[in-house]
């Protein structure tokens, strides 16, 4: 469904297409890296942070 | 098209003919809508699962590939001078930097030869996980003692992530040194302090008198003598259940303009 779609979707010869899956990845790694997990580690699963507090922390 | 004896087979050869053509120009395979949402929830859950183990690499790894490059340029960016020689270690009343630091703002640096010779980190003011923890790594508690100050100087750090500056806090044993060093170049101060570790204990993170001006003693008014430094961690690693707590007592300080403290020199430079 998802993979040969994308595999459909991709231009030119296979040689292309494995270089362009690459990219494609690498994008979606930096996109992951730079934005969604610093969100998802801030506002969803905090790490310990070690500090001692009066309120529980989280 | 050659005459086969069986008709299971010969219904797959004329199958097999008629398919083959167009199966060339597009790769297409019919599915069935029962085959093609089993394909796509498989697909499914593996992109759930690449997408979890990144984020398992992103937290374990690239935070501290990220936070040690920044807390060394802000190590760098305080302007310590190397300094040499082995300098007197004054036991008396210590230097205090006057003007207490703004939240964020780094102020001086850690020096645990426990640690490992090149380990040296910022400490910033305050706690706060976004602005301090996760990038300048170690915070001092607001309203805890300054180093060299009667009262407890406190500081937290990760124990896991983001540089994670007190990562082997557990290794500490007594009287290993923790050296401090607070610089600010506008009023020209640049004073060691060399800390003993005293004992560790392991607390609930509700346990704020582990800070207090006499560790555990939360109330009793510090004397001369109670120059303490805290240092609180996670624990167990990589859980908020219960905090990893070090103790230490000022030892000796000296200006950084007279020599460098002989823990450090044992153990590098």
């Amino acid at each position: 469904m998802i993979f040969p779609l994308i595999w459909r979707i991709l231009p030119g010869p296979v040689a292309l297409k494995v270089v362009e899956l690459l990219v494609l990845l690498a994008a979606i790694v930096f996109v992951l890296f730079t934005w969604v997990f610093p969100w998802i580690a801030a506002d969803i699963l905090p790490p310990p942070d070690g500090t001692v507090d009066t309120t529980p922390a989280p | 098209m050659t005459a086969h004896e069986t008709l299971p087979s010969r219904r797959a050869a004329r199958d097999d003919g008629a398919r083959r053509p167009s199966a060339r120009r597009s790769p297409r395979r019919r599915q069935t809508v029962g085959g093609a949402i089993v394909s796509l929830v498989a697909e499914l859950l593996i992109i759930a699962g690449a997408g979890t183990g990144l984020y398992v690499l992103w937290t374990a790894w690239w935070t501290d590939v990220v936070a040690v490059n920044e807390q060394t340029k802000l190590v760098d960016g305080l302007g310590q001078r190397d300094t040499s020689g082995t300098g007197t270690e004054h036991r008396g009343p210590a230097p205090v930097l006057a003007e207490p630091p703004n939240v964020t703002d780094v102020f001086g640096t850690m020096q645990i030869p426990r640690f490992g010779a090149d380990y040296e980190r910022p400490i910033g003011e305050g706690t706060d996980r976004e602005r301090v923890l996760n990038t300048i790594g170690l915070g001092h508690y607001e309203d805890t003692a300054m180093p060299g100050a009667t009262g407890n100087f406190a500081v937290a750090g990760h124990r896991v992530t983001y540089g994670k500056p007190l990562n082997q806090i557990a290794e500490l044993k007594t009287d290993d040194a923790v050296v401090v060093r607070v610089t600010d170049k506008d009023s020209d101060f640049d004073v060691w302090y060399v800390y003993k570790v005293t004992d560790s204990e392991i607390v609930t993170p509700d346990k704020v008198e582990t800070i207090a001006p006499v560790p555990n003693q939360p109330g009793t008014e510090p004397t001369a003598d109670d120059r303490w430094l805290t240092l609180t961690a996670c624990h167990p690693m990589w859980s908020a259940a219960e905090r990893y707590v070090t103790h230490a007592k000022l030892d000796y300080w000296m200006p950084a303009s007279e020599g460098t403290p002989k823990e450090l020199s044992e153990t590098s430079k």
